[in-house]
């Protein structure tokens, strides 16, 4: 069970909090230059590192905010809460 | 193939003669400098596709490299259940080639998988749910395959033992059945696959962890491994839930997600439940092991992981779902838990295929899903590997349908939520 540092709430429980997957996809602009590859690209292929991925979560059960969480994979360990906005940490 | 093998005659004769030490069921060669296929990966798919390599395409020269030992990985974590009831065409050509190789398959490979096509039945706890099954049932039937329609009181004459009443939280108002799904034994399959394709000449390597690809002008040609470098004319991925890092080493991307998918045995009781019942409302399918154990599995862990343990808060809702179907289990301890890493695709169907690197193949996103698919998987792979081209069953799951658009979206008949 993972132990999330809610900005607003502080240590909370996961299974408060929902994942929504990774952070910082952007989506490609202009849209009548996006090729089929690049699109599918933005759709489908996103990033699974065995290692420090960066995901949003939204603390639902709780005071309902959007967050950033940059995890390791393996051992589950949480490196960095952070803002929605903020750029990729070097963690 | 020797017939004597595992017979009643010879287990007895071993239990009195002791003299004879056992023999290696398969060799454990060193591996040699060079193979005209390499499989990445000793689980069902990667031994099954050796073997069918072997037998249907006569490529003997073969090795299948191993991190761990062989069915270590999702082989030996799934909860062994067969069945064929998917929603489109092409899910049902290969699901369904599957299990007809699944029901041949201890007479091919003369080793019992003990396969128990015991049926499995599906809960619909709602009016709509009811109605897609009753739409499901129509194309699994269109598609070829066996199901049908239950009413709440021949679910009830099936299945004594399942709450049916309207009282329960989410009422069970009818179901669906594959009377040929069910289960088979995991590690029984893994061990059949690799003697018979010891015996035909494949070279299985265990211990022997992959740490690069060996490139050159026309693409990948070897591997480098912890057990020394080792070239291919070609090379196929059966790693499932690590497909993207190996795809990463050679410079691609996948559209996978790994998770952790987890499954718990109960202690041992008589027998109870003679079918496998699944509830994809409640997110919880349980069955009943020769043991006398009752096999369960869940839905996915919320957040990608390698890690193969899972949260213990998807137990706690798993095993909450299970009793609201079967309060008599309510007294029954988890004996063991475990989570194996499953490759998640977007639309819940295998990526089998060219990879966007030359000489590359894989055969990945079986998800949740990969044990049932183990003979199929493995036939329709050795195709690809053999000739270069994919195999029929197995064109409509290129990688390049994320491109085209053309999912095969079988998020509701993958059974457990994606």
């Amino acid at each position: 069970m993972l132990l999330i540092h809610c900005p607003c709430c502080g240590p909370r429980d996961e299974t408060e909090f929902t994942c929504a997957g990774e952070s910082h996809v952007q989506r490609p602009q202009p849209p009548e230059e996006v090729t089929d590859a690049r699109w599918a690209q933005y759709l489908f292929f996103h990033r699974n590192p065995r290692g420090v991925v960066c995901e949003r979560w939204c603390h639902v059960l709780g005071c309902g905010q959007w967050f950033n969480v940059a995890r390791e994979t393996v051992t589950h360990e949480i490196r960095k809460v952070y803002a929605m906005g903020e750029p990729r940490p070097e963690v | 193939m020797r017939m004597k093998d595992y017979s009643a005659l010879s287990l007895l004769r071993r239990a009195i003669v002791t003299s004879t030490p056992e023999r290696p069921v398969w060799r454990s060669p060193d591996p040699a400098p060079r193979y005209d296929v390499l499989i990445i990966g000793g689980g069902g798919h990667g031994l099954a596709t050796a073997y069918y390599l072997a037998r249907n395409h006569g490529i003997t020269r073969v090795a299948v490299l191993e991190k761990g030992w062989i069915g270590s990985g999702n082989s030996g974590r799934n909860t062994t259940v067969v069945r064929s009831n998917y929603l489109f065409p092409e899910s049902a050509g290969i699901y369904e080639f599957s299990l007809q190789l699944y029901e041949k398959l201890s007479r091919d490979l003369n080793f019992n998988i003990m396969l128990s096509q015991r049926g499995l039945v599906s809960l619909a706890h709602s009016r709509h749910e009811l109605e897609s099954f009753r739409n499901w049932v129509n194309c699994v039937q269109l598609n070829g395959v066996d199901a049908e329609l239950l009413t709440i009181g021949e679910i009830r004459d099936l299945i004594p033992i399942l709450n049916v009443s309207a009282d329960s939280c989410l009422p069970i108002l009818g179901g669906m059945q594959q009377g040929r799904a069910g289960v088979a034994r995991h590690d029984a399959v893994v061990w059949a696959y690799a003697r018979a394709a010891d015996r035909l000449g494949v070279d299985i390597v265990q211990n022997c962890e992959v740490t690069g690809f060996v490139r050159d002008d026309a693409g990948i040609c070897g591997v480098h491994t912890t057990r020394g470098t080792i070239r291919a004319g070609r090379v196929g991925l059966a790693v499932a839930g690590h497909s993207s890092v190996l795809a990463e080493m050679a410079g691609f991307r996948l559209p996978i997600r790994s998770y952790a998918l987890q499954a718990f045995v109960s202690e041992p009781v008589k027998p109870v439940l003679d079918k496998v019942v699944l509830s994809g409302t409640l997110g919880v399918y349980v069955s009943q092991s020769d043991k006398g154990e009752l096999v369960v599995g869940g839905g996915l862990d919320h957040y990608q992981s390698y890690a193969q343990r899972g949260s213990i808060g998807t137990v706690e809702d798993t095993v909450a779902s299970l009793l609201e179907l079967f309060p008599c289990f309510s007294r029954l301890r988890l004996l063991r838990q475990w989570a194996g890493t499953v490759d998640v695709v977007r639309d819940s169907s295998p990526i089998i295929g060219a990879s966007p690197v030359a000489g590359l193949y894989v055969n990945c996103g079986w998800g949740t899903g990969g044990f049932k698919a183990i003979p199929g998987g493995g036939w329709v792979f050795a195709h690809t590997l053999a000739t270069g081209e994919p195999h029929p069953l197995a064109a409509p799951f290129a990688l390049a349908r994320f491109e085209r658009g053309a999912l095969i979206d079988e998020a509701a008949a993958a059974g457990i939520a994606h």
